[in-house]
């Protein structure tokens, strides 16, 4: 009996403790392997980490499914199960940071190459008081996605989306009378409040400043009262309300739909969801342009990780997403397989500055497959992006009220649901 | 002793099972509230703020106030609407079981699918209620998109999926009231509200008490509903305090405030829990 429960703590030891003492390398968990059913960047995926280890055979990579979920995270970290190297939005970081839960990686920041060629108000977003605590690796900015078919029932022309919201309006008021939903607005699931927040970098203004609610002022009202516009009298953005983000894809996808805020990388999530063709959607920059909001993805190194897996985590990192010199092998690969290129999407996804920038544009062009002028009004748009405000999900939970307020009440006081929110995130931001 | 030991070593499989399951996670949720943890360092006991961070919280208030009114709400229908059905099942001839099954069928479905069905039937779009009053020539319903009536439609819905269970247990109720009571009513010329009254009523009134106390803290726990048909909206409207606790662990990764707020529904839900144990022991 005792044997037998020796063997038994044997075996499980062993199996916990990887094999990193045996065969000399550093054994390193990372997530974001994509799943099964999406087997194309599966394969590029497991691809990649056979290529790696390859080439540096002093590390081992276990790759673990999944993305970012914030309902398990905690519990992931308190159980020891979260991976050395982990995936995050552009949400998370400062979150992260503040509660010490991503390791610091400033000192190694300087060996990791063409790091600095990597745009600073993304390198920004993993940075707080001076350190570094993890590195971009995908961005995107928010701009109106259009449907190009929508655009041409409806009489309009598809290469002149609108530039300004008074633009939106008016297209959205001819797509309407074409008995389709003209734009569509997210109010629901902190999403609202993410959009509103758009909606006011756009028009040049920003929902927080120096640690205060910043949005119960013109610009504000200007945003209200073009939503309410178009809700109540055009009657350009459906009946229903309370939407979010799937709701919008699956009635862009469904043909129903003429604009709504989006990043690009909801072009392919549309097309591969719902069987449909690149051809027929476009891209434009934010209307008004005078600011957007920027997302985009990056990894974290586990608070729990020494320095080698740290080290060699970071190196993982480098060679995978922030490798000029893999942006034309990548591109090929995904040309060979029929897969979109064209979009600021990843294989080339928009996050360098200066020379890779060019080249990276010039290879996209060069092996582009699908129409790029279609997306070409976004990526030639200037507005300038910025990130999200501080405590981001509490604000945008209580500005999903507002979008609420303006797109289910027509009678809805818009003086009243800025200064409500106003005191409400206030509240929120003085803690 | 020998006996003893026996049982003793039965109740052992409960009781761990019991401490490790319920009672160290009631315990680790009051240490919470006391803390801030990240899960990496060791936690920071913060005495008093995480509950002072809720009190200042404008959607705390909220938060309380749609649960007591969706908790009031739910009672008057939740607790008439069954209490009517059994008493109109108990009255049937025929076809009792067909009616039995189609009322208690709700209780079936597993609550997300009742939540996501229900979601479609108010669509002010497409919907089935819509197209049934745009059928009729009579005015639509805003249903979830009004902050006026959001909350009652979701009392609604949690009515048509609970009511089954409860219409059930007033059925067995109804059923062990003697006949000779009703034929007594009936000779002394009670007509059928007199003898709901002063039969039905008097007869059941252990049952009323005890489902409307079983109701209040079960009602007062509503998530799926306003989770997955609203999120909380429109303007908070939804909002209950569930909601805000998920909000708080979930998306805000704030345990330590997520479990103060457990701790005070947990301290509402137990007065509601005492209440509901001297009713029971007091009628045993």
């Amino acid at each position: 009996m005792k044997k037998s429960a020796g063997l038994l703590v044997c075996l499980l030891t062993a199996a916990c403790s990887g094999s990193a003492q045996d065969t000399g390398k550093v054994v390193i968990s990372i997530n974001g392997q994509p799943p099964q059913t999406q087997a194309f960047e599966r394969k590029i995926f497991d691809e990649d980490v056979a290529e790696f280890e390859r080439t540096h055979p002093d590390i081992d990579v276990q790759p673990h499914e999944g993305f970012m979920d914030p309902k398990t995270f905690s519990a992931k970290l308190a159980g020891g199960q979260l991976e050395d190297v982990f995936y995050v939005y552009f949400t998370d970081p400062a979150q992260l940071i503040a509660r010490k839960q991503a390791a610091d990686i400033t000192e190694y920041t300087k060996d990791i190459p063409h790091y600095q060629e990597v745009r600073q108000e993304l390198r920004d977003v993993f940075s707080a008081n001076g350190k570094v605590y993890g590195v971009p690796t995908a961005n995107y900015s928010m701009g109106l996605l259009y449907s190009r078919k929508v655009f041409q029932e409806a009489g309009l022309d598809p290469d002149q989306p609108p530039r300004t919201w008074d633009e939106v309006r008016e297209k959205a008021k001819r797509i309407k009378e074409n008995g389709k939903v003209g734009f569509a607005e997210y109010s629901k699931s902190n999403q609202g409040g993410w959009h509103f927040t758009t909606w006011m970098k756009s028009t040049g203004g920003d929902v927080t400043k120096d640690g205060k609610a910043d949005f119960n002022n013109a610009n504000g009202r200007k945003v209200l009262d073009t939503l309410h516009r178009m809700r109540w009298e055009d009657n350009s953005m459906g009946d229903k309300q309370l939407l979010e983000l799937a709701d919008v894809q699956t009635m862009m996808g469904a043909g129903q739909l003429g604009m709504y805020l989006a990043a690009p990388d909801n072009v392919p999530t549309i097309v591969n969801q719902f069987k449909g063709n690149y051809a027929d959607y476009g891209l434009a920059g934010i209307p008004d342009g005078k600011g957007t909001l920027i997302g985009g993805e990056g990894y974290m190194i586990n608070p729990k990780a020494d320095q080698k897996k740290i080290k060699a985590g970071l190196t993982w990192l480098q060679w995978k997403y922030l490798n000029p010199d893999r942006i034309e092998p990548n591109l090929k690969r995904y040309q060979e397989q029929g897969q979109p290129i064209g979009l600021p999407v990843p294989p080339a996804a928009d996050i360098w500055t200066g020379d890779v920038r060019a080249k990276q544009e010039e290879l996209k062009a060069k092996y582009a497959t699908v129409p790029t002028q279609n997306f070409q009004k976004y990526m030639d748009s200037t507005a300038k992006g910025s990130i999200e405000p501080p405590n981001a999900q509490q604000v945008y939970a209580i500005l999903d009220s507002v979008m609420q307020g303006v797109l289910t009440n027509k009678d809805a006081d818009r003086d009243q649901l800025l200064e409500d929110a106003e005191a409400k995130v206030n509240a929120v931001l003085v803690k | 002793m020998r006996r003893h030991l026996t049982a003793y070593g039965f109740l052992s499989g409960a009781l761990v099972v019991f401490a490790l399951f319920s009672w160290y996670p009631i315990v680790r949720g009051v240490t919470l509230s006391f803390q801030q943890v990240n899960f990496v360092t060791a936690a920071d006991w913060v005495g008093w703020s995480n509950f002072e961070r809720l009190v200042n919280d404008p959607q705390f208030a909220i938060a309380w106030r749609n649960t007591i009114a969706f908790t009031a709400i739910a009672l008057v229908l939740g607790f008439g609407v069954p209490f009517v059905t059994a008493v109109v099942l108990n009255e049937l001839r025929h076809a009792k079981t067909y009616f039995r099954l189609v009322v208690y069928l709700p209780v079936m479905l597993p609550p997300v699918v009742t939540a996501l069905l229900w979601k479609w039937f108010y669509d002010p779009g497409p919907g089935l209620f819509n197209t049934v009053l745009r059928g009729l020539g009579l005015p639509e319903g805003t249903w979830l998109d009004s902050g006026r009536i959001a909350l009652v439609s979701l009392v609604v819905v949690a009515t048509w999926a609970n009511m089954g269970s409860a219409t059930l247990i007033y059925l067995a109720a109804l059923q062990t009231i003697p006949g000779e009571l009703y034929e007594a009513a009936e000779l002394d010329g009670a007509g059928v509200l007199q003898r709901i009254r002063h039969v039905t009523i008097p007869q059941t009134k252990f049952v009323l008490l005890m489902l409307a106390l079983l109701q209040v803290v079960a009602t007062m726990q509503v998530f799926t509903e306003p989770f997955i048909m609203t999120g909380g909206g429109p303007e908070d409207s939804t909002i209950t305090v569930l909601l805000l606790l998920y909000r708080y662990a979930f998306v805000y990764n704030d345990f330590g405030t997520a479990s103060a707020l457990s701790l005070m529904l947990f301290t509402v839900l137990g007065v509601f829990s005492a209440l509901y144990l001297r009713v029971t022991s007091r009628e045993h």
